[in-house]
Parts: C-alpha cells; structure tokens; sequence
C-alpha cells in the first residue's frame, strides 16, 4: 500500500519540480547596509535569488538622487546578488530600489531599502592577525631586552655561516675572486635585505684577505645598496683603496639573462668561492651546477622551498629557509639581533601549540561540541580577510 | 643624520602600511596608496641606474681593453638594438622589436630555461643516494612521483595483468597525487610558516631600527 | 668489474647531456602519442569551474611569467583562453611581469582570429604595469587608475567591455599564469583572502607543490584557489579536457621517456656508489 501510494505521488513531485524549475528567478531578502571594513563611502546591497533555473537578462539597482528620482547606478548580470555602491558621503541617508529585467522590459522591482555609509577605526575580520603580530611582536622585543640586559643567548652552529671564513681564505689562497651573488629579486624582498648583511660580512673579510669580491646583480636598487654595503664593509676594514665600484654592476632584469651572465662569470673569471644567498628561481639548479663544474665551494641560501633541493644536491653548504634570515644574528653576535632570533623561536613555539590545540579540536569535534567551538575560534584567529 | 633619515622613512612607511592594513578609516588608506603609488614610481625610475651602469660598465671595458672585453660590444649592441626599435616603432604586434622579441629573446630564454632538463639529469645521477633510511624513502617518493606526473606511470601499471580492470586503474598517478597532497603539503606548509615568521621578525627589526646594514652603514 | 663501475659513476656529465637529449628528442621526431587519462585533481577542478562560468561571466587573466618558460605556460594559457572564448566568457588580461603582455597577446590575438571573438567586445589586454602585489591591492581600488589605457594606448573609458568595471571585485574569476614573484602567492593572498575573488593558476612544474596548501577544501568556505595547472603536465590535462590536444598533449610523451632515463641514471649512481664502497662525505644546512 505504502509503496503504491508513494509511486503514485512520484509524477507529482515531477511535476512540482518542473513548475519550480519553470517559474522565473527573481530577487528575494533585498537589504541595504553600510559596507563593512572601509574608509565609508559606499553602501552595500544584498539580497538573494528565488528556486529556478529560468535567470533574468539582467538586474539593475537604482538610488534616489536629492531631487527625488531614481538615478541607475550599477547594472549586473542576472545571476548576481549583491552590489556595492561607491562615492557616497558619510552620515547621509541613501536610499535604493532594484529591478529585475527580461526581454527589455522591467519585470519586477524590489526596496525601497535605505543605510547609512560609516568608516571603521578597525578592520572587524582582521583582529586575530593583530593579535597574531602584537605576540610576535611582544615575544621578540621582550629577548631583545633580555639581550641588552646580557643574558647569554644560546645559537646553535649553522654550518654554512660557519664555512663563509674558509671559502674566503680559499679564494685568497688560490689567487682567485669570490663571487656573490644576492638573488634576482628587488630590494622589497626580505630574501634580499638578508642577502645584503650577509654581503657586508663578506666583503669586510675580502677586504681584510685582498680578495676580489664579483658581485653582479639583476636589479637597480639592489646595486645601489651593494656599493653602499661593499663600500661601507671596505671602508670599516681600512681598506678603502681596495674597494672596485666596476666589480659590483648591473647585468639584466631578465631572469634567465641574468642566470647566462652570470654562468659566463663564472666560467671566465673561475672563482674560488661562490655565494648564492637570496631570492632565487628555475635558475637555481643552472648557477649551482655551473658553480660546481669550475670546482668553486658553493654556499648557498634560500627560503624559497622549491628550489632548496637543488642547492642542496649541488652545493657544498645550504642555508635552509630561516637560517637565511638568522645570518645577520649569528654573523654579528650582537645581543640584540640574537634576542630576535630567540623571540622569533619561542613564538613558533607558541604557534606550534595553537596549531596542535586547532588540529585536536577540529579532530574531536564531531564527538564533542566545545571542541568544535574553539576550532571555530582558532579558524577565526587566523583567517585574513 | 645620514643613518637617522633613512631610518626614520623605513619607520615611517613602514607604520603607515601596517595601520592601513588595520585601519580602514581615513586618512590610512590614502597614506596607504600614496606610499604603494611612490613605490610604483621609485621602482619604474631606478630601472633608468640600470641601464646607465650597463652602460658604463661595458664601455670603461671596451676603452681600457679589460679582460675579455670583446664581450662588452656584443651586450651594447643587444641593448641597443631593443631600445631603439623599441621607441622608434613601438612594441606593439609587426614592429622590428615585436619581431626581435619573438625570434631572439623567446627562443634564448627557453633555451636557457631547457638547460635545466640536462642539470636535473646530471644533479640527480651525482646527488641522488639511498646512503640512509631517510634518502631511501626520498628517492622511493621521487620515483613514485615522477611516473605518476607523466602518463607512462600509468601505462606500466595496466600491463600488470588485472590492473586495469581494478578498482584503482591508475593507481601510479593516484599514489603521486597523494604524495603532492598530503605529505608534501604538510611539509611545505612548515617551511612557508617558518620563512613567514623569519620575515616578520626581520621586517619588525628594519622597522625599529634594530637592523641596519641593509643602509649600508654600521650603527 | 669495480673499476668499470667507477669508470661509470665518474662518467663525463656531458654523455649525460646526450642521453637526456635524445631521451626527448626521439619520442617528439617520431610523435610518439600515450593515452592520457584525465583524473580528478587540480587541473580537473579548474577546468570544472571554467566549464560552470555562465555566458558573459568576466575573468581577470594575468600572464606573469616571460619567455624561459614559455614552453610550459603558453600552452595552458592558449588552452584555457580557447576553454573561455569558446564558452562566451569575456577576458581582461594584463601582466604583472614585463614581457607577460606581449606573450598574453600572441595567445589572445591567435585564439580570437580562430573563434571570431572581438576585440574590446569579448577580450582586451591593459598590459603591463610594474608593481607587483601593490598594483594587485590597488585594482581593488580601482582599476582605471591601475591601468589608465590599455596595451594600445586607447583609454580605459572608451572600451566598452569595461563599461561596469571598476574594481577587482567585480570579477567573477581571476586566473594567473605565474612563473614566480609577483605571480599566485600574491594574487591568492589579495584577490582572494582579502577581496574574496576567486583565484585559479597556472604554475611550472616545479613550483607547483608549494602551491598545494591553497588548494585544501575548508569547512564551510571555498578553497584559496580553485585549481591549479602543474607544469605540462597540467596543461596537457587542460587540453584533453577541452577536447583540442596541442603541444603539451604531445610534449607529454617525451617527458614520460625523459622521466624513465633520468630514474635509470639515480639507479646506475646508486649502484656504483655501494658497489664501490665510496662514502662521500656531505655537508648542508641544518645538520
């Protein structure tokens, strides 16, 4: 009986959905709001569409102009729902109609709906990130403090900063230059500025051994702050008059240009010692094989992941990811930098825990709701928006 | 105050960003613009010290006769050539630098580019060692990855009698895609978080003034 | 026999370099074909969303990369501007990277003459424009301002298609072709964390595995990014999907044999390694 009547009311729920899918979509829920997170300026509509699959030609959203009429201020394709209009003065009520069209003709309109625009003192999705910084932050400058006050603040070795001493000896020995070469990146990138400090100390040992220091780079502004860096290394050693402004010049913006000059360098010039610290791409594997067939000692430096393994299958020294950025820290020994260093490392720590707690609470949280909620808030925490 | 002004700009600048990130309410985001469109315009300018150190770099070599410097007028000639086709007719399609890009430079970056393919063979032959448990299961994953990324992986499965008509047919491709989705996911994952905290620590210090050598002077 | 085997595992790197050219030279000159079956994953699921974009959805496309990698890049931005224009879906291109616009150019040009799309009506290129992530915040702004005329100096306000079209959030898709910085870290991290734009890509194979993370499903949200094109591999998928195999579809069997060659090399190293008891000392970073 059951199974009859249920086959029974099939074709009618067939039916019903066909009707459904018939009946033309149209605009349902209109509302208006001040648009969140702005300067102010703009009001933001939304609303959303009704069951169907038969979509307007297109949706347009009118707002009252002081004298009264309706002015168009935004066309959208039929399947929108939602438009943000811009330009607005902040505290003045505006108001808006929105109409659906099909086949030219105005086939339904919806409102009037009316807001406010406002400007806001703080981004509302964006306060985890501040809180985030305001950790990181809090954790480094309290072991820069720690530093000053001369707390002993342990680094372990990194061997590749530990090696810079040797590769420059070796060059000297053999009467061969160093070259260095700082990345293909511009001076806006961190892997660069790290790249930089790293020159200075280089070229200070240079200066103090007599060794040529080759350092050709791929963009200008970077050029600029190698001379000034060499120069200052050169200067600081008391050797100004071996300082060479023609060994730090420009090659090309393109990336592989730059890989063949500076594969041409190493061919020509042989260097005893090449340091490849910085920002690098696809060319990575070709500079450090290069490197490595003029019998050079390669140390390199990357945070870029994908291109770690080739230095390490090609060089003799890698400084992976954040041992890069350490550099300046271990090279200098200065307490403040080093408690940086440590700052940096007990807010990973820190870190570690919030993503632990994240992981177990979103694991158990379909067997116990709390733990669904602080997944939730950790979500929340951590989404940029 | 040759270390203090640039100092205080890098303060400056680089608190303002950090508030307009924070801050929609004026006048941030207009600070905010200003700073990126001086950024544009900064960057668009310093390509011109480029090109003028090229310059002269290459030609101080050709008039002092250094070192291999008959390279030097090949590099001048090349800049030269793009430049002037460049203003003269534009760079737009059936110009002489459209023609020149499309000929010369498109073919001499992939070759460039290609080179990697021989690097790889040569780098993988000398580096590549199961000299521990850790390498081995390095090179068991490279292995695995590197038949399912092309379709031979699969191919050599199916002719295992069977295979094909198996609930997992392309069971090679499957393996690679799950290596690239779980276990280098997570690891990936790790060294981008690392190298994020390394750069807001090194951002914070520029920022303070705690790290300075990349003025070019000491403290 | 152990000294053949040191013989071997010192062997000269450049008969490496002739056997590796012939591993892909001789499946190209002889056309060898391989099926290509196309499962689920990155490329599918971009594919997908490009498949369900409505007639006159618009679509950001930035060609950021330049010549070197040309040969892995233009074939996926060639597939996926045909997959667009042949379903009706109107482009914007620019490029972040200098030689992106020109590169962008030939593929939308060349598509264009063999559909019969138009020109300013169904597609147009604004160009370069130097920048990087602060040209990406600022479209979020304004677009005009960003790009004032297009790669033919004709103004912004005189195209029709960019009529509605003011800011990055009016765009239904943006897809970038990325061969480094600036490229897809930066498009994910302001068109879609912060303006809440959809994002696809298209990367070399190489980089593609750092971008994996973007593509995890999340509870409740959309992914970081929609799909993701690896290398030739990727495009090949691309062009299997819309049914028109091109040069990744046929770059694929030289790869697969390229692949083969380079496994056999690890093994022969290996082999010479401990069957001459040769213990090679290493150094690197970390340990």
């Amino acid at each position: 009986m059951k199974i009859r009547t249920f086959s029974a009311m099939i074709p009618a729920v067939l039916l019903i959905a066909a009707a459904v899918a018939a009946q033309p979509v149209t605009v349902e829920n209109l509302e208006a709001q001040d648009s969140p997170d702005d300067a102010g300026g703009a009001v933001e509509l939304l609303w959303s569409l009704s069951e169907g699959t038969d979509f307007p030609d297109s949706i347009t959203v009118l707002r009252r102009a002081p004298d009264g009429s309706m002015e168009l201020v935004g066309t959208k394709p039929g399947v929108s729902t939602g438009h943000v209009d811009t330009g607005l003065e902040n505290g003045r009520e505006y108001g808006y109609l929105v109409r659906v069209h099909r086949g030219g003709e105005v086939a339904a309109e919806h409102g009037p709906v009316s807001a406010v625009p406002a400007a806001q003192w703080l981004h509302s999705k964006r306060w985890g990130m501040l809180l985030i910084l305001i950790v990181l932050a809090g954790f480094i400058l309290y072991f820069i403090e720690q530093g000053k006050k001369g707390k002993e603040l342990y680094i372990r070795q990194i061997a590749g900063l530990a090696a810079v001493d040797d590769a420059v000896g070796r060059a000297t020995e053999m009467g061969r230059p160093v070259l260095y070469v700082p990345g293909i990146m511009d001076m806006d990138n961190i892997q660069t500025i790290a790249s930089m400090v790293i020159l200075g100390r280089v070229a200070a040992r240079t200066a103090k051994f007599g060794s040529p220091l080759l350092v050709p780079v791929s963009k200008s502004v970077v050029l600029s702050v190698s001379q000034e860096v060499v120069k200052e290394a050169y200067l600081e050693a008391g050797r100004p008059d071996a300082y060479q402004s023609d060994n730090i010049f420009y090659l090309t913006d393109d990336q592989f240009g730059y890989a063949a000059g500076v594969d041409g360098i190493m061919v020509r010039e042989r260097p005893a010692a090449i340091f490849l610290l910085g920002t690098f791409y696809a060319e990575s594997l070709i500079l450090a094989e290069t490197g490595r067939s003029v019998g050079a000692i390669q140390i390199a430096g990357t945070a870029m992941p994908s291109q770690l393994p080739f230095f390490i299958a090609a060089c003799d020294y890698t400084l992976i990811g954040e041992e890069l950025f350490a550099a300046s820290a271990y090279l200098s020994r200065e307490p403040k930098l080093l408690g940086s260093l440590k700052g940096q490392d007990v807010a990973k720590l820190f870190f570690i825990a919030v993503i632990v707690l994240g992981v177990l609470a979103f694991t158990l949280g379909d067997l116990w709701e709390p733990a669904n909620e602080v997944a939730g808030f950790i979500r929340s925490l951590t989404r940029v928006e | 105050m040759r270390l203090y002004v640039p100092l205080a700009i890098t303060f400056i600048a680089g608190m303002i960003m950090i508030l307009e990130f924070f801050i929609p309410h004026q006048p941030f985001p207009t600070l905010g613009d200003g700073v990126k469109d001086w950024y544009t315009i900064v960057a668009s300018s310093a390509i011109f010290l480029g090109v003028l150190n090229l310059l002269r770099v290459h030609l101080k070599k050709i008039a002092r006769r250094r070192k291999h410097w008959r390279y030097s007028p090949v590099t001048i000639i090349g800049f030269l050539s793009m430049f002037i086709t460049g203003v003269a007719w534009g760079v737009t399609e059936e110009t002489p630098f459209y023609y020149l890009f499309n000929e010369m430079v498109v073919p001499m970056g992939a070759t460039m580019f290609s080179l990697l393919a021989f690097f790889v063979a040569s780098a993988a032959f000398r580096a590549f060692r199961a000299s521990n448990w850790r390498a081995s299961l390095l090179l068991a994953s490279a292995f695995l990855v590197m038949l399912g990324r092309v379709p031979i992986g699969d191919i050599i499965w199916r002719w295992i009698p069977g295979a094909a008509e198996s609930s997992h047919p392309y069971l090679v491709s499957e393996i690679a895609e799950w290596i690239m989705q779980v276990p280098n996911m997570a690891g990936q994952r790790a060294i981008l978080i690392g190298a994020a905290m390394g750069v807001v620590a090194t951002s914070l210090r520029m920022i303070f003034g705690i790290e300075r050598s990349y003025l070019g002077g000491g403290d | 026999m152990k000294k053949l085997l040191e013989r071997i595992g010192n062997v000269d790197r450049r008969i490496i370099f002739i056997l590796m050219a012939l591993a892909v030279i001789v499946p190209l000159a002889l056309e060898l074909t391989m099926e290509m079956p196309v499962g689920e994953g990155p490329s599918y699921d971009l594919y997908e969303y490009v498949e369900d974009l409505p007639a006159d959805s618009r679509v950001l496309m930035s060609f950021d990369y330049d010549p070197s990698t040309k040969p892995e890049l233009q074939p996926m931005a060639r597939a996926l501007v045909t997959h667009m224009m042949s379903n009706d879906v109107n482009i914007v291109a620019m490029a972040l990277w200098p030689q992106g616009a020109t590169l962008g150019q030939t593929i939308l040009s060349s598509v264009s003459d063999s559909l019969g799309t138009e020109q300013y009506q169904d597609w147009v290129n604004l160009g370069y424009k130097t920048g990087g992530q602060v040209l990406i915040v600022r479209l979020g702004s304004s677009l005009e301002a960003a790009f004032p005329t297009d790669l033919e100096e004709v103004p912004y306000g005189e195209i029709p298609m960019l009529s509605d079209i003011s800011t990055l959030r009016d765009f239904d898709l943006v897809i970038t072709l990325s061969a480094g910085d600036p490229g897809i870290p930066a498009w994910v991290m302001i068109a879609s964390d912060r303006f809440g734009v959809p994002v696809g890509g298209g990367c070399t194979a190489v980089s593609a595995p750092q971008f994996y993370p973007y593509l995890q499903e999340r509870e409740g949200e959309r992914p970081q990014m929609e799909g993701l094109l690896g290398g030739l591999r990727g495009a090949a998928d691309y062009e299997t999907l819309i049914e028109r195999p091109g040069l990744a579809a046929a770059g694929m069997s030289a790869q697969s044999i390229a692949h083969l060659v380079i496994m056999v090399f690890i093994v022969i190293g290996n082999i010479t390694f401990f069957a001459t008891g040769r213990k090679k000392r290493t150094k690197g970073g970390g340990r």
